[in-house]
């Protein structure tokens, strides 16, 4: 288990290098200067070159590269090209926020999926089942800011339950929760079903109902925790696909967060700023990715060894 | 043996189980008649595929349903018939007046729960008894069925036990609530030789210990021999021969039954003589006209090939076979006894 451990924080250095050196480039082939936006209009061409020199973008490419992963390697992220602030900060600032949105998205993913999974599976192919499922196949097809922009025009705007932009209270959290996390509800309400009616044939199943243990038990106790087992990677992976969903939802919502921040860098060519923020981003999602492949392996391993 | 005058605990009658797939028809178990005396074991034997499964789900009232459906019988739980009983009525019986063990000791336990609580569960469900208190009785079961040091045993998960332990953890579980029926569907055939003949004595122990009466569901006839009081012996969803075990080995009636002693290793027999039954079970959805027996038969006559015959009773014993009824036109049965007790004797 050490070892293991130990192979997988190794191997998060080369994927974290590979991002930073991905983020890199693109932000070389995008069209804009950044010291141009800087300087701002009217400004001459020395102030143009001096700001470039500040900035560190005369040198060659390689250099710079070079330069920024051994500053990170010390711990210093640079500051913000437009705001001159250290990147940490900024990212630090917004991160709290997009980390509740993302928590509740989660929960909104797990607790709304395993649910209608059961539903659906203890109701195998009833009217109950199809409807539930054909749902989930919507769920998985709506893109995120479609729906986000729905939900604020008939939620927001129309019935005026909550609030249509800005961060702050619950009812905030509410909606872009919901925008983030219904994809990965229908996903994992596919995988609860499907794999809670795999196990609901094994032979222990039938052994339980021997023992005269209830139907509700059976099914919430003796299956569900043996089922949930290959759900937990599935609810790993759309962490994934769900931080990369506070992008969008989060300008769709007018959030602060480390979605929009993204955004907003990369509009102004902050290439510090991007890269920061990337990075942490990167960070989290290999931090539960880790997580999640440590906790299937001590689960699996009862079954494994069956 | 003297169980004749024991009071009759579980009586099977006329029982039909049949699967429906598409527009087939699976006759599992077709007309199963048996009794259970209190305390006694009566074996189920037969070649896998005669219905020996579906007869004991049937009794827990464990058929999946579709595809399954137990279509005509009684099943009279000491007077009462389980098949107009409530589902709520069902559970309350399984595991505490009923309990099954099963073949796969392997798969049978929950893996993502300590032994102790799977055994414990049985405690809480039909006993009431708080959770403390069943753990407690869960690892005096444990001992019981001779688990080592219980107590470290009982939080262990059912993969860090052997096949053998697990199937003692099995018959904890079944017993824990002193039923009056234990089912125990061919416990021993997926074990060691040698771990099979502990399984057996434990079971055989405690079930002298707690008056349990026992359904032994095997295709082995050496574990006939050493458990069974009488045996009934099943071929294709029926009985068709059903006995005490002493007139089983000396004077088996049916040519199956004959077939399936021919066919036990034993050890003062060379491996060479044995014989299995020529040819193989008939697939349950194709049976063949008559007797289903008639095409492995060596005995089978035209009568035994177009019609089928019933269930003859003779006292306690009964047969399923035109040899023994006047109709019979074939060499007489006597002689056919003779030759096959001459077989065993060599
Ligand atoms: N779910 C099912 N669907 C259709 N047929 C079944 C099903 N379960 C059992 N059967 C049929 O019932 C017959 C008897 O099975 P079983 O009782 O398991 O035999 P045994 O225990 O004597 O080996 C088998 O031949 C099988 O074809
Ligand atoms: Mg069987």
């Amino acid at each position: 288990m050490f070892i293991f451990l130990m192979r997988r924080l190794v191997q998060i250095v080369p994927v974290l290098l590979g991002v930073t050196l991905m983020v890199f480039l693109i932000m070389q082939m995008v069209p804009g200067d950044p010291a141009v936006l800087v300087a701002g209009e009217g400004a001459t061409d020395e102030q143009v070159e001096a700001i470039r020199h500040d900035l560190g973008l005369d040198q060659p490419l390689a250099v710079q590269y070079l330069s920024y992963v051994g500053d990170v390697v010390k711990g210093d992220f640079g500051e913000s090209i437009r705001t001159s602030r250290p990147v940490l900060d900024e990212i630090l600032v917004r991160l709290p926020i997009t980390l509740e949105l993302a928590f509740w998205s989660i929960v909104i993913t797990v607790v709304l999926g395993v649910l209608i999974g059961i539903i659906a599976a203890t109701k195998q192919n009833s009217f109950t089942d199809v409807g539930l499922m054909m749902v989930a196949l919507l769920g998985v097809s709506l893109p995120n800011f479609w729906l986000g922009l729905m939900l604020i025009i008939y939620f927001s705007v129309g019935l005026q339950w909550f609030p249509v932009a800005g961060w702050g209270t619950f009812s905030h959290i509410i909606l872009p929760a919901i925008t983030l996390g219904t994809g990965g509800a229908a996903i994992v309400a596919r995988m609860t079903r499907a794999s809670m009616l795999e196990v609901i044939r094994q032979d222990y199943i039938r052994t339980a109902k021997a023992k005269g243990v209830r139907q509700r038990l059976i099914i919430y106790k003796h299956a569900l925790k043996n089922a949930l087992i290959p759900v937990i990677t599935v609810v790993g992976l759309q962490f994934g696909a769900l931080l990369g969903g506070t992008v969008l939802t989060e300008s769709v919502f007018a959030i602060n967060g480390v979605g929009r921040l993204i955004i907003d860098a990369i509009r102004m060519r902050d290439l510090p700023l991007v890269q920061g923020s990337i990075l942490f981003v990167s960070v989290l999602f290999v931090i539960v990715n880790l997580l999640v492949d440590l906790s299937y392996r001590f689960l699996n391993k009862r079954v494994e060894l069956n | 043996m003297g169980t004749e005058h024991k009071e009759t605990i579980l009586e099977v009658k006329n029982l039909k189980t049949h699967f429906f797939s598409g527009k087939k028809v699976i006759k599992a178990v077709d007309g199963v008649d048996f009794d259970v005396k209190r305390g006694e074991t009566l074996g189920i034997v037969g070649e896998s595929g005669s219905g020996k499964s579906i007869t004991s789900l049937s009794i827990m009232r464990l058929i999946a349903e579709p595809p399954g459906k137990i279509v005509d019988g009684e099943i009279n739980f000491k007077g009462k018939n389980l098949l107009s009983e409530t589902e709520e009525g069902m559970r309350q019986m399984r595991g505490n007046k009923i309990s099954m063990i099963f073949q796969e000791p392997m798969t049978s336990l929950n893996p993502v729960y300590s032994v102790g609580e799977q055994i414990a569960e049985a405690f809480r469900i039909h006993q009431k008894l708080p959770k403390k208190e069943a753990w407690q009785r869960a690892v005096e079961m444990l001992r019981l069925v001779g688990i080592p040091s219980p107590e470290k045993r009982a939080k262990q998960e059912p993969h860090e036990l052997s096949g053998g332990m697990r199937q003692r953890v099995m018959i904890a579980m079944a017993l824990a609530c002193k039923p009056e029926l234990l089912i125990a569907d061919e416990p021993t055939t997926a074990l060691d030789v040698t771990i099979q003949a502990q399984i057996l004595d434990l079971l055989k122990n405690l079930q002298e210990q707690l008056g349990t009466a026992v359904i032994m569901i095997t295709h082995d006839m050496g574990v006939v021999s050493e458990t069974c009081d009488r045996v009934a012996v099943m071929y294709c969803g029926k009985i068709v021969e059903h006995t005490d075990v002493d007139s089983l080995f000396e004077n088996p009636k049916h040519p199956y039954t004959q077939g399936l002693l021919r066919s036990i290793p034993a050890v003062d027999r060379d491996v060479e003589e044995l014989e299995a039954i020529p040819g193989t079970v008939p697939s349950p959805d194709n049976l063949p006209k008559g007797c289903s027996f008639a095409p492995r038969c060596p005995f089978a006559t035209d009568l035994c090939r177009t019609e089928e015959p019933d269930l003859l009773i003779d006292n306690d014993d009964k047969v399923r076979c035109w040899m023994y009824s006047e109709r019979w036109n074939g060499p007489a049965a006597k002689e056919v006894a003779a030759d096959v007790s001459h077989a065993n004797a060599n």
